[in-house]
């Protein structure tokens, strides 16, 4: 082995890189906890622990620092390096082993579920039924076909697309969708023409987004906040324009407009995710403690119902206790009583049961360790004591 | 005499805390001891008056203590010479002053209870704070001319965000929040506007059915007798204002009623009398209880408790068992005796370094044991009062993590004998019923579950071994402040003494790396369980994971030989500032899931204690010869 390459090899199995690497966490972890405060939850975890390199900031100083995917990735070449090089098959090292394993196991499965979770939400009223979520943070632009009464023909064209500014050609839809303008998060309100705040320019020709003006405001990362976005579209037949429309979830109800004899619906929404199944919201409850608003119990009756008639029962979902179903697993997330609404949060992450094995493994690794050491250390004084005496 | 010693420090400090076990006297005639101990719902819990009076008392002034004469706090030296001369007057009880809340306002409202802090604050009212008892503390008839210029400052500082508010902002939140509190309880038990609201109660009786159809018949314009519909109008109307601004649900559910938590404020229950006809009977009791009370009428008060109660008993057994284990529980004031015991245990501990090593340690020893004992009496009662795992919130995490490091400070102890780990029990255990009594300052700490913290299996895994965690990492860190104080200023740390102190903190760090890693594991299951993820980088979890991957960076450090024992002892000190950062740095940032304690004036304490630990690992830095102990 020529030197270069041992000490490439030395570098990385170092318990020196090692400790150097849970220090570098500890100060991603400190300074990903302060830029809450500013940036949100979301923000952070995108910014920080889902990226190579973090950039904190320190009342005016820039300081970058190595993100998530460094730490961990460096962390995990040198977890596996060292086990490979000192692999020794023992009693004695054997609850070490253990716990790295589960160690790795755990920094795979923050990996994974950070790539493959998805998280929707389900606002239901009493008595309805939905059998779609929708993406708490993601929205779509959708043209629906609306000409035959027994079904919609939708084509659902994603924000990002619509942000790029690139024109969007779709072989359903007999015209080109052309954004023109976009803004990630805007109010709306009804055109008084009096309006202090900056007001963008109106480019609708079409629809009730003439009516309006749009104020451009900036992202917001609060946790009790949404950004919604506005966008204006210009859809371009073989004939030429077909006018303009402002779009936004703030509106509501989409648009209709007819183009060469079918009639079609125009909304940016948030992104819809249809189930083979449905779920139709029986009662909510928000039970308090007696004399007080400390809220005692958040509860949410539901029927479950299956496409293909398997299941069709009823459900108790509330804190701590969540419905299990297709992959999904749906958390009572917020609640309006007062409007007989419930927010369910669906959360589909494939690699959900990584940390649980993981768990195990450590856990069962510790114990082992730790009581080798106890009943060692308990030994050794009882072995001490009689020579003393 | 050395022989004796651990014998009569331990009977002493058995005396000084088993003698506020005994049953409350009372300092009158009255029986206000009796009184205290009925029940009522308030914030979703049954308890006894005797805790709503504590707490308010706390909650408005600062402390339990019930000062009816105005008197500046008398020194300790002065309540030590009247102490000794037998010139001691009986106490007065927190349960005294909320009687006169509630049946002598004109005379409650002479007291100085309302403590405020802040200057500006108190110019708003056109006050010094000389005006005050001791600078800060005013009565209601003070700041009455001012209330309405409060109100209007409460609603301006309502309108920002309780985290950005200033300091005079949160004084005025603060004092028109205590103002609210006061009013609740003036208003809990009778009309404060009507002197003699039982001869009220009274002649609503005698005159219930001619006096509703007098005032039904004057609402629909007919002919009807004036001065009866005037009358019962005028009885009437403080009833709405009762139930309009108490929350005190004093008034039990009625014999028939199936549900236990039925209870009604009384203002509630006075205003159904004119739908049942009948005066109810809980409400007239309190009148009852009013009129003895203001006329100086002792034997028909304590008439009036024995009656009372026995009603209550045949139908509240379980419940009034609680209430009056719940008043001779406050009264005993465990935590309190625990906390001096502890610091005493400190100082025998440091004494037996210098000078009669045997003795000294032995009472350390036996102390340590003492306070640990109270603190597990205390420990198991509120438990058991609130049918929960030990931890539900930041005090009670205070009371545990104390408790399970003084817990491990007694098997160190057993184990080497040299009082090192006595001397660490008595300074944890002493600094964290510090910071438990600093956050008893918020009110009643047996406080009701929200919703997402409701789960008594988790609350039993996930934060009793996470708190176990936190503690074993304080402990570490402690006992490397001794081994740091002991090596620098004394020469009492031999080489021996050294190695075995090296091998505690060692012991410690692992068992802090089980704890603090299963918690925080455990705690990512019940995320998953009830939020939909495993870890969601939440500052709560962050604490805890620093914490984790702090003293694994300490066995690492260790293991690949980069510190040495100094090296090892910095590391563990910056464990505390881990430590402290996760428990209540984090409750500080108002973000989050899990952020239900902000406090703000402890932002300042927890920068402090950072700095204070630095500057140790900075003193622990110093070359070796400047250390007296490894000075050749």
């Amino acid at each position: 082995m020529n030197n270069t390459v041992r000490q490439v090899r030395d570098f990385f199995v170092s318990l020196k890189l090692t400790v150097v690497l849970l220090a570098l966490g500890i100060l991603l972890i400190f300074a990903g906890t302060l830029a809450q405060v500013n940036l949100g939850i979301w923000a952070v975890q995108k910014q920080f622990f889902q990226s190579f390199i973090a950039i904190w900031h320190i009342g005016k100083l820039y300081v970058p620092i190595p993100g998530g995917y460094l730490v961990g990735g460096l962390l995990l070449i040198n977890l596996i390096a060292a086990h490979i090089y000192r692999f020794q098959l023992t009693w004695k090292k054997a609850g070490i082993q253990l716990t790295h394993l589960g160690v790795i196991l755990l920094l795979v499965g923050e990996l994974l579920s950070g790539l493959w979770q998805e998280t929707y939400t389900m606002r239901i009223v009493e008595g309805q039924t939905a059998n779609y979520s929708e993406h708490e943070r993601d929205f779509e632009l959708a043209v629906v076909d609306t000409t035959d009464a027994k079904f919609d023909d939708v084509v659902a064209i994603p924000e990002s697309l619509l942000a790029d500014g690139r024109t969007v050609q779709h072989p359903k839809l007999p015209f080109r969708v052309v954004t023109k303008l976009h803004y990630p998060n805007a109010a709306l309100a009804r055109r008084t023409g009096q309006s202090s705040a900056p007001v963008v320019q109106n480019l609708a020709t079409a629809g009730i987004g003439t009516q309006l003006e749009t104020t451009s405001l900036p992202l917001t990362y609060k946790e009790n906040e949404r950004n919604i976005p506005a966008a204006f579209v210009e859809l371009i037949g073989t004939g030429g324009s077909l006018g303009t429309w402002l779009v936004s979830p703030d509106l509501g109800a989409p648009q209709s407009f007819s183009h060469d004899g079918r009639t079609w619906k125009l909304a940016l929404r948030q992104t819809r995710a249809y189930k083979p199944f449905a779920i139709t919201l029986r009662e909510v409850r928000h039970d308090v403690y007696p004399g007080t608003d400390i809220p005692k119990n958040f509860s949410s009756r539901v029927r479950l119902t299956t496409l293909d008639g398997s299941d069709d029962r009823d459900v108790l979902i509330y804190m701590n206790n969540p419905m299990r179903h297709g992959g999904y697993t749906f958390y009572q997330h917020q609640m309006d009583a007062g409007h007989r609404t419930t927010v369910l949060q669906a959360v589909r992450n494939p690699s959900w049961a990584i940390p649980y094995l993981a768990c195990a493994l450590m856990t069962l690794g510790l114990l082992w360790q730790f009581c080798f050491h106890l009943f060692g250390f308990v030994g050794k004084r009882h072995k001490l004591r009689p020579a003393a005496a | 005499m050395k022989k004796i010693l651990p014998f009569l420090a331990l009977l002493l400090v058995v005396a000084m805390a088993g003698i506020k076990f005994r049953a409350p006297k009372n300092p009158g005639a009255f029986d206000v001891a009796g009184f205290s101990q009925l029940p009522l719902l308030h914030n979703g819990r049954l308890k006894p008056f005797d805790t709503v009076a504590r707490t308010s008392l706390l909650q408005l002034q600062g402390e339990q203590r019930f000062n009816p004469s105005n008197a500046p706090k008398p020194s300790t030296m002065e309540r030590l010479a009247d102490g000794l001369s037998g010139k001691r007057k009986p106490a007065h009880r927190p349960i005294e002053w909320l009687l006169d809340v509630c049946f002598r306002t004109e005379v409650a409202d002479t007291y100085q209870i309302f403590e405020i802090d802040n200057a500006d604050v108190i110019a708003l009212f056109n006050l010094k704070t000389e005006d005050g008892r001791d600078g800060k503390r005013f009565s209601f008839n003070q700041l009455a001319k001012g209330l309405g210029e409060l109100d209007r400052q409460a609603k301006l500082a309502a309108q920002v965000e309780s985290a950005a508010r200033n300091a005079f902002q949160r004084g005025v939140t603060h004092l028109h929040a205590n103002l609210v509190h006061y009013r609740r309880l003036q208003y809990a038990l009778v009309a404060p506007t009507r002197p003699n609201f039982l001869g009220d109660l009274k002649n609503l009786q005698e005159n219930v059915d001619a006096g509703i159809a007098a005032v039904q018949a004057k609402q629909a314009g007919q002919p009807h007798d004036a001065a009866l519909a005037a009358a019962m109008i005028e009885i009437g109307e403080p009833f709405v204002d009762m139930a309009n601004v108490s929350n005190f649900l004093v008034i039990p559910p009625s014999p028939g009623e199936t549900d236990p938590t039925a209870w009604k404020t009384a203002g509630v229950a006075l205003l159904e009398t004119f739908r049942s006809k009948q005066v109810n009977f809980a409400a007239l009791a309190y009148a009852a209880f009013a009129h003895a009370w203001r006329n100086d009428k002792p034997e028909q008060f304590n008439e009036l408790v024995r009656l009372y109660r026995n009603d209550l008993e045949k139908r509240f057994q379980a419940e009034m068992k609680k209430t009056t284990v719940e008043t001779r529980f406050n009264a005993a004031s465990v935590f309190t005796s625990s906390f001096t015991i502890y610091a005493i245990a400190f100082f025998a501990a440091l004494f037996s370094w210098m000078a009669w090593p045997e003795t000294f340690g032995r009472i350390a020893f036996w102390l340590v044991i003492v306070a640990f004992a109270l603190a597990t009496a205390g420990i198991a009662t509120r438990m058991w009062l609130e049918g929960r795992p030990p931890v539900t919130n930041l005090y009670s995490s205070a009371l545990f993590i104390g408790w399970t490091a003084v817990a491990l400070c007694l098997v160190l102890e057993w184990f080497y004998r040299n009082a090192i780990g006595s001397a660490a029990a008595g300074l944890v255990g002493f600094g964290t019923l510090i910071i438990a009594d600093r956050l008893h300052l918020s009110g009643d700490t047996l406080e009701m579950m929200r919703a997402v913290l409701d789960s008594n299996f988790w609350l039993a895994t996930h934060v009793v071994v996470v708190a176990s965690g936190y503690s074993a990492t304080f402990l570490a860190g402690f006992l490397a402040l001794i081994y740091v104080f002991r090596g620098l200023f004394t020469t009492t740390l031999d080489k021996a003494t050294a190695d075995s102190l090296a091998r505690m903190v060692y012991g410690i760090v692992c068992f802090a790396t089980l704890f603090s890693f299963v918690g925080t594991i455990l705690g990512g299951i019940w995320a998953d369980q009830s939020w939909g993820r495993f870890w969601g980088w939440d500052p709560k979890e962050n604490g805890a994971l620093i914490i984790v991957i702090w003293n694994a960076l300490i066995l690492h450090a260790r293991w690949g030989g980069m510190i040495k024992q100094r090296g090892l002892m910095c590391l563990a000190i910056g464990g505390n500032i881990a430590t402290a950062w996760s428990w209540f740095g984090t409750n500080m940032l108002g973000v989050g899931l899990h952020s239900y304690g902000f406090t703000d004036a402890a932002f300042m304490a927890l920068i402090g204690f950072a700095l204070s630990q630095l500057i140790i690992i900075g003193l622990a830095n110093l070359p070796l010869e400047k250390w007296r102990s490894f000075r050749t």
